[in-house]
């Protein structure tokens, strides 16, 4: 009993502090205006209404934005873990010189944060012609999932035994077919890792997005809410916590789905 | 399988092959990484503006920030915001690996709950940090009143040491998780034969902890530490959504004021130069990660 306290008190508190913001939103997405300013309580509600979400779907472009913000976080998951499951399969397996300094530098390339190359990128971006263009967003997120996955991948790759391809090899086969036929189906694991946790952070990005898209129609969840639903000192509440509401859910139902790859991917990412 | 054409046995050829298979990645890395991450170093000296490609000025835009009394608070502030941060995050991150670490019921759904706000977006979190510290309609001053600790509603954005307090306590509420999983990764790898051992010796709890548990969770605490300190130091998301760098500039960081000079503001040189200068600690900090990786 005393045991039980021990620990249930302490993880309470832990649990309010924690989900507090959650319960806020999913509090004031469904207060009506006159009761968010005026309540005896604010811990509950009194007179229930869908208008926020309604008016946030037909009034605003957050339907646009989260449907920009799902291409955005799809495209650039499946484009990256393609392109790190080749490379991780290449510095692992095929050991070509230099594969140890490439795996370095990726490690490297994945604790350069954003926030030091904004100001670069915009001014490429703009030569490149790709400001404002929605896809331009895709081999952005690259180049911080790319890292990322690739990394989490070279340490899956790693505990594969090498008997299976090598029972592959004395048959004949080549090792493009190795890489497809033998790894791949093994590696599903590890390629799931990588990828739910390469949608969770392009569905997180906010710093790319602000600076490098500009019509309301080419804007991400964070991005339009932020600059469009907050007019000078008006904020909407109801409007905004029903979109963050909405925006939080498909990263937190991809999560709930494959929340043991998390905790495996975010462990092994502090072990390997 | 056995008569391959000479071209195909070539380009399977591991060498070849391994070239070909990073070739994506590196397209990738070198012109969106490495090279923008040079190109914001030259940035930095000369004069660019949006538009214009700006002349070599050396170290000319250092010597104007440096001078400027907002990039020093800036930086002081970066670092402030991070020490404190991350000190929070390494306390209770502990305390809830520890929490978790024991046998009871309903573990798997507190492991997965207390994770959420490391999964949800940082901005769209944020905005219902900004909502619950509303100078009016704070539920967090009306709990406290209605517990009688305090007698009217507080300003928690509004002063510039509250704001900056406020920041610390949402960014240590953003990155708990992360050290609590990490932290719960080491706990669990520790053989329970040890604390047998002390018990027999009869070591108490805590020097067990002392003893046992701190020693061996260190090298995964300076991971956990220099990684989170590299994102925290760089932090935008936050800051720039709950106080856009206010009240009066005491929240600004490196990141929210490079954001102001250089995007809003058109100066593209200062701009990257205020976004370049946490290099230095970036680089400390990177030195300890590659080793500690390297170690395991």
């Amino acid at each position: 009993m005393l045991r039980n306290l021990k620990i249930y008190v302490p993880l309470a508190f832990f649990g309010v502090f924690l989900l507090l913001p959650f319960l806020w939103m999913l509090l004031t997405t469904f207060k009506s205006n006159q009761e968010l300013l005026n309540t005896p309580n604010p811990f509950w509600i009194f007179h229930g209404t869908f208008s926020h979400v309604t008016d946030l779907l037909t009034q605003t472009a957050f339907p646009q934005w989260f449907a920009n913000t799902l291409f955005v976080s799809v495209a650039s998951t499946v484009l990256s873990v393609f392109v790190s499951y080749i490379a991780a399969y290449a510095i692992i397996r095929l050991r070509f010189p230099g594969s140890e300094v490439v795996s370095t530098i990726i490690f490297l390339a994945y604790i350069v944060p954003p926030a030091i190359l904004f100001i670069p990128l915009a001014t490429i971006i703009i030569q490149l012609h790709w400001f404002d263009k929605l896809w331009a967003l895709v081999p952005i997120y690259a180049t911080f999932l790319v890292p990322f996955c690739t990394w989490l991948l070279i340490g899956f790759l790693k505990n594969i035994p090498r008997e299976l391809e090598e029972a592959a090899r004395v048959d004949g086969a080549s090792n493009v077919a190795i890489l497809w036929r033998i790894i791949f189906p093994i590696a599903i694991p590890g390629l799931i890792s990588a990828a739910i946790f390469s949608f969770t952070l392009s569905w997180n990005e906010y710093l790319y997005a602000l600076v490098f898209m500009s019509s309301s129609g080419n804007k991400t969840v964070s991005v339009g809410m932020t600059s469009e639903l907050i007019r000078g000192d008006v904020f909407q509440w109801g409007q905004l916590m029903a979109g963050a509401l909405i925006g939080v859910l498909p990263a937190i139902l991809v999560y709930f789905f494959f929340v043991e790859y998390y905790v495996a991917g975010l462990s092994g990412s502090v072990k390997e | 399988m056995t008569s391959r054409s000479p071209l195909l046995a070539r380009l399977d050829s591991p060498r070849v092959l391994g070239y070909l298979l990073i070739t994506p990645a590196a397209i990738i890395l070198l012109g969106l990484l490495a090279y923008p991450l040079l190109l914001g170093i030259w940035l930095s000296l000369t004069n660019a503006t949006i538009g214009k490609p700006g002349e070599f000025v050396g170290l000319q835009n250092y010597a104007t920030i440096f001078a400027d009394p907002i990039f020093r608070g800036a930086a002081l502030f970066s670092i402030f915001y991070t020490v404190c941060a991350e000190f929070g995050k390494l306390i209770l991150g502990l305390a809830l690996a520890l929490l978790l670490n024991q046998q009871f019921r309903g573990y798997r759904a507190s492991r997965a709950l207390m994770l959420l706000p490391w999964v949800a977006p940082t901005v769209l979190s944020a905005l219902a940090w900004l909502w619950l510290l509303d100078p009016q309609f704070s539920a967090i001053s009306w709990l406290l009143i209605r517990l009688h600790l305090i007698h009217s509603n507080i300003d928690f954005l509004g002063s510039g040491w509250g704001a900056r307090f406020s920041l610390i306590v949402v960014n240590i509420w953003r990155g708990l998780p992360y050290f609590a999983i990490g932290y719960l990764a080491g706990l669990q790898s520790i053989s329970k034969d040890l604390y047998e051992a002390a018990a027999i010796d009869g070591a108490d709890g805590w020097q067990a902890f002392r003893r046992i548990t701190w020693p061996l969770l260190l090298p995964i605490t300076t991971i956990l530490v220099a990684f989170s300190s590299i994102f925290t130091l760089t932090d935008f998301q936050l800051i720039w959504t709950i106080t856009h760098g206010g009240p009066t500039d005491a929240t600004q960081v490196f990141t929210t004021l490079a954001y102001q000079r250089a995007i809003s503001g058109g100066q593209l040189g200062e701009g990257a130069a205020i976004a370049v200068s946490p290099i230095v600690f970036m680089v400390v900090l990177a030195v300890f990660v590659v080793r500690s990786v390297r170690e395991k």
